[in-house]
């Protein structure tokens, strides 16, 4: 598009918009101040939103605050019958899982990663990028459902086995493979949140892969930098505060998966041991299962209680996720 | 072996480990889809569109027809109540507070609450509104995913906002236009395509939500279109279906979840082609 003269679109301007008459213009005053209150409004009401969760959550969760104080947090007694109740093993459950799914959902979502915006042929990249996007469309329920139903009994039969001959063989970490093979467990719940969680965390890596200056990996593989190294050396500590961000931010998610999870973990309010084949429950699981059903006061107050930990949990994560991830686009902003 | 064999060699492992990596992802969605396919077109009748869902041990074969029309009123109310608020906060952190504290608090705030595990909302919103109303309803699930929608509208249209170069902002000043007008009738006009599209996937998004409605909107067996009382949905009848050891519930169960994921998908493939089309444009 060619440039225009400034000077003679204004003057275009000027002959072809009438001289706004006073009415005019306190009419457009009035307009923008209510108009930018408006938007102020909402916006406010957006950050409101935030506290009035919490205070609520606090609200709601304080009888049981006082009744067990800070007991409840390394209590594993979950008993709504006699009205004690302790969240060690639901946050126990959910931290593992949600360790175990990044532990398997990191190296994975790396390569679809690498394989986006290093190996892939041009035309393939949006499909398929499309495609691993697809996978956080579905909803959790599904996964649930599909879960338990089709993916648990082939996890019972072919994985379990299999890692109970191999990995149980092992010293130390051989305890956790064994147990029960149902296809239920803290195992079978941590692979299904790895496959939900997989595309958050490859669409992140993927975007901060493809900032990296082309001038750093061209002068990588100018001086005889293979594909990998290129990789490994240069784009991968360039851009390693938005790579933690977006793992950071799947693990945000992890934590808070409910459905799936619902499903899959067994819903087991007692620990059996370390075994990762065991039945398990997770904060959002039990909410899940069993907030609708609450009796007592303090049993809906506890359970509001877990609600909160979960809250404090995945916003203190997804803040440190959001900060990492600003941190690198502030600093993709200086050097350009 | 020499080190550039040996470098050779361990690049080539490397990337042989990214296409498998690549070749898992996929796997598990095709897998999920088939799945997902082969039952629900099996389970598809013209009952599932006609009937209620059936009492347990029913002898007639039940439908979805008011989990379906619970699910299609309460997604369409969540939408038109958070929308305009998500696009009025989009405008005001795109617009007017991008150097304010109040812009960059929310836009913090927003994004994490995008994140944020749905389930809290639902837990929010039965204390703010079912447990001061004394009952479930339909009303407490349409502002659980409004909340939801709110976030997702927030995000994309202050995004689509900010893709809208200066100059056409400075154009519109140039001709005496005032900012709110600048705002309605050029920069939100410019970046329309791109606000519907997170409007669509914001849809989308709350289509499948289950954990909010649990105990806000309940389920209802029966028909029922009255916001004040418990309202049936496709989520929470699948996940009532699906944990029932009864055969014709999973059946129309599955059918619910064909449903929603060609819902979804649709929605979701929708928008990225109408995004797509404007870019090129």
């Amino acid at each position: 598009m060619a440039r225009t003269n400034p000077s003679r679109t204004l003057k275009a301007a000027m002959t072809n918009t009438e001289v706004s008459s006073f009415t005019d213009q306190t009419k457009h005053k009035l307009g923008e101040t209510v108009f930018f209150n408006l938007t102020r409004a909402a916006s406010l009401l957006t950050l409101l939103l935030l506290l009035a969760i919490i205070v609520s959550l606090i609200h709601g969760s304080w009888p049981a605050i006082q009744k067990f104080g800070f007991g409840f947090l390394l209590s594993g007694d979950w008993n709504p019958p006699l009205d004690t109740f302790g969240a060690l093993i639901p946050i126990y459950g959910t931290l593992v899982t949600s360790f175990i799914a990044l532990l398997i959902a990191v190296p994975i979502s790396f390569g679809i990663a690498l394989f986006l915006t290093e190996l892939s042929p041009p035309w393939l990249r949006t499909p398929l990028g499309t495609a691993i996007e697809l996978l956080a469309a579905i909803p959790s329920i599904v996964y649930g459902m599909w879960g338990l139903l089709y993916y648990a009994p082939l996890f019972a039969q072919y994985v379990q086995p299999t890692l109970n001959a191999t990995l149980g063989n092992l010293p130390l970490i051989g305890t956790l493979f064994t147990g029960p093979m149902m296809g239920i467990g803290i195992l079978s719940a941590s692979v299904i949140l790895a496959i939900m969680i997989i595309p958050f965390i490859a669409a992140i890596m993927r975007d901060v892969f493809a900032v990296t200056p082309p001038m750093l990996k061209e002068s990588a593989y100018g001086v005889g930098c293979t594909t990998w190294e290129v990789v490994w050396y240069v784009v991968l500590p360039h851009t390693k505060v938005g790579v933690i961000g977006g793992i950071m931010l799947g693990l945000g998610r992890a934590l808070g998966e409910t459905m799936a999870v619902t499903f899959l973990i067994g819903n087991m309010n007692t620990f059996n041991g370390f075994s990762l084949f065991l039945p398990g429950n997770s904060i959002a699981s039990a909410l899940a299962n069993e907030f609708a059903e609450a009796e007592s006061a303090l049993y809906t107050s506890a359970l509001l209680e877990l609600g909160l930990i979960l809250f404090a949990i995945t916003f203190i994560v997804l803040a440190l996720s959001k900060l990492l991830l600003l941190r690198l686009s502030r600093q993709a902003a200086i050097k350009l | 072996m020499d080190l550039h064999k040996k470098r050779k060699l361990v690049n080539k492992v490397a990337l042989s480990m990214s296409l498998l990596a690549m070749a898992f992802g996929l796997f598990w969605l095709a897998w999920v889809l088939a799945t997902t396919l082969k039952l629900g077109v099996t389970g598809l009748s013209w009952e599932l569109f006609s009937r209620m869902t059936p009492p347990p041990g029913a002898s007639e074969p039940g439908g979805l027809l008011n989990a379906i029309v619970g699910s299609l009123i309460m997604i369409s109310l969540a939408t038109a109540l958070g929308t305009p608020i998500g696009i009025l906060s989009g405008i005001y952190l795109a617009e007017y507070g991008r150097h304010t504290w109040l812009g960059q608090a929310t836009q913090f705030i927003n994004g994490i609450l995008l994140s944020a595990p749905s389930i809290i909302v639902g837990l929010f919103v039965y204390s703010a509104y079912v447990a001061q109303m004394g009952n479930f309803s339909g009303m407490a699930g349409v502002f659980a995913l409004a909340l939801i929608v709110l976030p997702v509208v927030v995000a994309t249209s202050e995004n689509m906002l900010r893709l809208v170069p200066d100059t056409m902002r400075e154009a519109a000043f140039a001709l005496g236009a005032p900012k709110h007008v600048t705002i309605l009738k050029v920069t939100l006009k410019a970046s329309m395509a791109g606000v519907v599209t997170g409007i669509l996937l914001a849809v989308a998004r709350i289509a499948g939500e289950t954990a909010p409605l649990l105990f806000t909107a309940l389920s209802n067996q029966f028909w029922s279109i009255n916001l004040n009382k418990p309202m049936a949905n496709l989520p929470v009848t699948i996940f009532k279906f699906a944990m029932s050891p009864f055969k014709d519930w999973q059946e129309i169960a599955w059918a619910g979840v064909f449903l929603i994921t060609l819902g979804i998908l649709g929605l979701n493939i929708l928008a990225r082609i109408f995004l797509g089309n404007k870019n090129k444009q």
